[in-house]
């Protein structure tokens, strides 16, 4: 029974993790059909301001948690400026751009800190369950992730500023012709969902270690949940991270890591060709 | 006078073969290249940095000392990255356009793998100097690191008596933590234990969560581990996160080989046990006057030497070069000859021999802990055979032998 327990809590995290991970991707895809192969990248500086900031002396959670977001939310505001605003609408290029933008960070930061594994020790101890041990900052992973969706929910539903997003996503043309700027509110999504992967860089730093390339263990993993997911940007995420996320650490619990990496792409594979347009597209159609 | 084209391409071609001619002319004082291929980037860098720093000292302390034959010591260090095609690369590279008198060289197995051939067949002398599964049997590879039957036979036999007969073994996923984890089976049973669970992770694995559990619903008494690299860093981290730290007791084969102890935390590393052919805590005279050059030497840039990587990098050098003294040339089999007549050296580590039998080292184990970012030294065991090798392979005997002998045990 504890085991169970304990079980499930490591399934949990592997399903927060994967939609921390997946969701700054999932902003700048499901609102602006941009496919942001940087991704994996913002992840990376995320985790780099962390680890910086951790060094320099501040508080580990004023570290992850505030300096993370803003510092990514920062460069993907200055990345749209630069390289995303011009390409809106043409789907290859934006891909290719944002590929050659990926390779870029990778090499800076590889030039700036090295390419070697530096990372920070997980705060917050840990907890017994029954005669089990896990860690505390799992389960505050899974709260972070609770958060982090609800948080999006309630911008994108409750707020002026959802509202018109939404609404200029959904008709760019007639939110211009209401008064709104399509360009402001792109560059404001654009940076948001930076900030978003910003954060979730900092959040699984202390788990997976601090390398440039570490984006590039991500970068698969969050696009296949953010697919699978369909069109529905938050129902979808949530529906593909639940399914997947139990499903790789289900099959790496009963097999090996290798096999439960495998098994996890199978899934998506056969999901993908049962249902095209992802979970979203046959069910909670009308989510969010 | 007219120039065609002909001559002048003629005397072009003449000019710019010079130097490579002349070069030839005068070999007898050029210096004697020796190439260095190390990881100093990349997830094995954490190995690699401190093995490059010591063969720069060794080769820089030999130059001072006049070089070797009269001839000074060019070293040419190359980084593959952690990348073994760059490692196959940069081997032949080594063999045919530096004409390398020696290569030292390869961290993990599987780069030793990939080299090894390829200096078989450009026939150029290589050294391997790290601690590895054992059993490589070829004449023209010098392996001077330990390997199972000196050090892990040291661990196991420790972790029986100390802590329990149940061990749950981690391993990194290639030919060392497949073949080591066959090792820890081997000698945890002649001990009178057993090995409850074998797991492997593949190099860039860093979540272990999953493994943690099922290691708790196995509750063996003791971990293993032969875990490699920077990336599976992260499970001695998740481990003290789990607090399972102060629970479960673990001992590896590969903890402290790098700069491992210097990373972690004290929380995360402290208890951890390991045995190697080296470790800088060693407290013997020849240690300490080293480790005083060394560091006047490299002043504040001077690496944690941990285990034995970076030493047996400096120890493997000094046997070439008194190799190549007794030779009295670099030319190829006169100096293998000469090392497998059982050159020694009597360096910081202590005296290492090596077994012309194998061409392999006996040498002095030490049994260690981790204690706050360093490590105290708890046993230690004079002129170790490598008996794993030994056991299958006769290079007097079969002087063609070229394989790597794999022990067979049931898991």
């Amino acid at each position: 029974m504890d085991l169970a327990f304990a079980v499930f809590l490591q399934v949990a995290t592997g399903v927060a993790t994967l939609l921390i991970i997946s969701l700054g991707l999932a902003v700048i895809f499901g609102m602006m059909r941009v496919i942001n192969l940087a991704h994996g990248e913002f992840l990376m500086l995320g985790a780099y301001s962390a680890i910086i900031s951790v060094r320099a002396g501040l508080n580990i959670w004023l570290a992850m948690l505030v300096v993370a977001p803003i510092v990514v939310g920062a460069i993907g505001a200055a990345v749209e400026r630069v390289l995303i605003r011009g390409l809106y609408g043409r789907v290859l290029d934006t891909m290719l751009a944002t590929w050659g933008l990926s390779l870029a960070l990778i090499g800076i930061v590889t030039m700036i800190f090295g390419d070697s594994v530096s990372g920070f020790s997980a705060p917050l101890g840990s907890i017994a369950i029954g005669g089990y041990r896990s860690s505390s900052y799992g389960l505050f992973l899974i709260g972070a992730a609770i958060v982090l969706l609800c948080g999006t929910w309630a911008v994108l539903r409750l707020t002026p500023a959802g509202l018109i997003a939404r609404g200029t996503m959904q008709n760019a043309e007639m939110a211009a012709a209401l008064g709104v700027s399509p360009g402001r509110v792109y560059a404001a999504t654009f940076t948001a969902g930076a900030a978003i992967s910003g954060l979730a860089g900092a959040l699984i730093a202390p788990f997976s270690g601090v390398v440039p390339t570490m984006g590039t263990l991500y970068i698969a993993r969050a696009f296949i949940t953010v697919l699978t997911g369909g069109a529905a940007m938050l129902a979808g995420t949530l529906s593909a991270s639940a399914l997947l996320g139990s499903v790789s650490t289900l099959g790496t619990y009963f097999t090996t890591p290798v096999l439960g990496e495998v098994i996890m792409l199978v899934v998506a594979v056969l999901l993908l060709r049962l249902l095209p347009q992802g979970i979203t597209g046959r069910f909670f159609r009308r989510a969010l | 006078m007219t120039v065609r084209r002909r001559t002048a391409l003629t005397g072009l071609g003449a000019t710019l073969a010079a130097p490579f001619i002349m070069r030839h002319a005068a070999l007898g004082a050029d210096p004697i290249v020796v190439v260095g291929i190390h990881d100093a980037s990349g997830g094995l860098d954490i190995y690699g940095k401190p093995m490059i720093a010591c063969l720069d000292f060794a080769v820089d302390e030999c130059n001072e000392a006049g070089g070797l034959l009269g001839r000074p010591i060019k070293l040419i260090n190359y980084d593959p990255q952690s990348n073994i095609q760059l490692y196959t690369q940069f081997a032949t590279e080594a063999a045919t356009r530096d004409r390398a008198a020696v290569v030292h060289g390869g961290i993990t197995s599987a780069s030793r793998e990939a080299i090894r051939p390829i200096l078989d067949r450009y026939r150029t002398l290589y050294f391997y100097n790290t601690q590895y599964e054992g059993g490589v049997c070829d004449r023209n590879c010098f392996c001077t690191g330990s390997t199972p039957a000196q050090n892990v036979n040291k661990v196991v036999p420790y972790v029986l008596k100390n802590w329990g007969k149940k061990i749950y073994v981690l391993a990194a996923d290639y030919n060392y933590g497949q073949i080591t984890s066959k090792w820890v089976v081997k000698y945890a049973r002649d001990g009178g234990g057993d090995v409850v669970a074998v797991d492997f992770f593949p190099l860039n694995v860093t979540d272990f969560g999953p493994a943690i559990q099922k290691i708790q619903a196995a509750k063996p008494d003791v971990i293993m581990s032969a875990l490699v690299g920077g990336a599976h860093i992260s499970f001695y981290r998740q481990w003290a996160a789990a607090g399972m730290k102060n629970r479960i007791p673990m001992a590896s084969t590969t903890f402290g080989v790098g700069d491992e102890s210097l990373v972690l935390s004290p929380e995360e590393g402290n208890g951890i046990v390991a045995a190697f052919s080296y470790f800088q805590e060693v407290d013997t005279p020849a240690n300490k006057a080293f480790l005083e050059k060394f560091h006047a030497k490299m002043g504040p840039n001077a690496p944690y030497l941990g285990g034995e990587l970076a030493m047996r990098t400096y120890v493997g050098f000094n046997l070439w070069a008194e190799g190549v003294r007794k030779a009295k040339t670099i030319e190829r089999m006169q100096v293998i000859e000469a090392l497998e007549s059982g050159i020694t050296n009597d360096g910081p580590p202590g005296k290492t021999v090596i077994d012309g039998q194998t061409n392999h080292c006996s040498l002095n184990v030490y049994l260690a802990v981790c204690q706050d970012h360093g490590f105290k030294v708890l046993q230690s065991f004079a002129d170790q055979p490598p008996s794993d090798t030994q056991s299958v392979c006769n290079l007097i005997k079969y002087p063609n032998t070229n394989k790597q002998f794999v022990i067979d045990v049931k898991l």
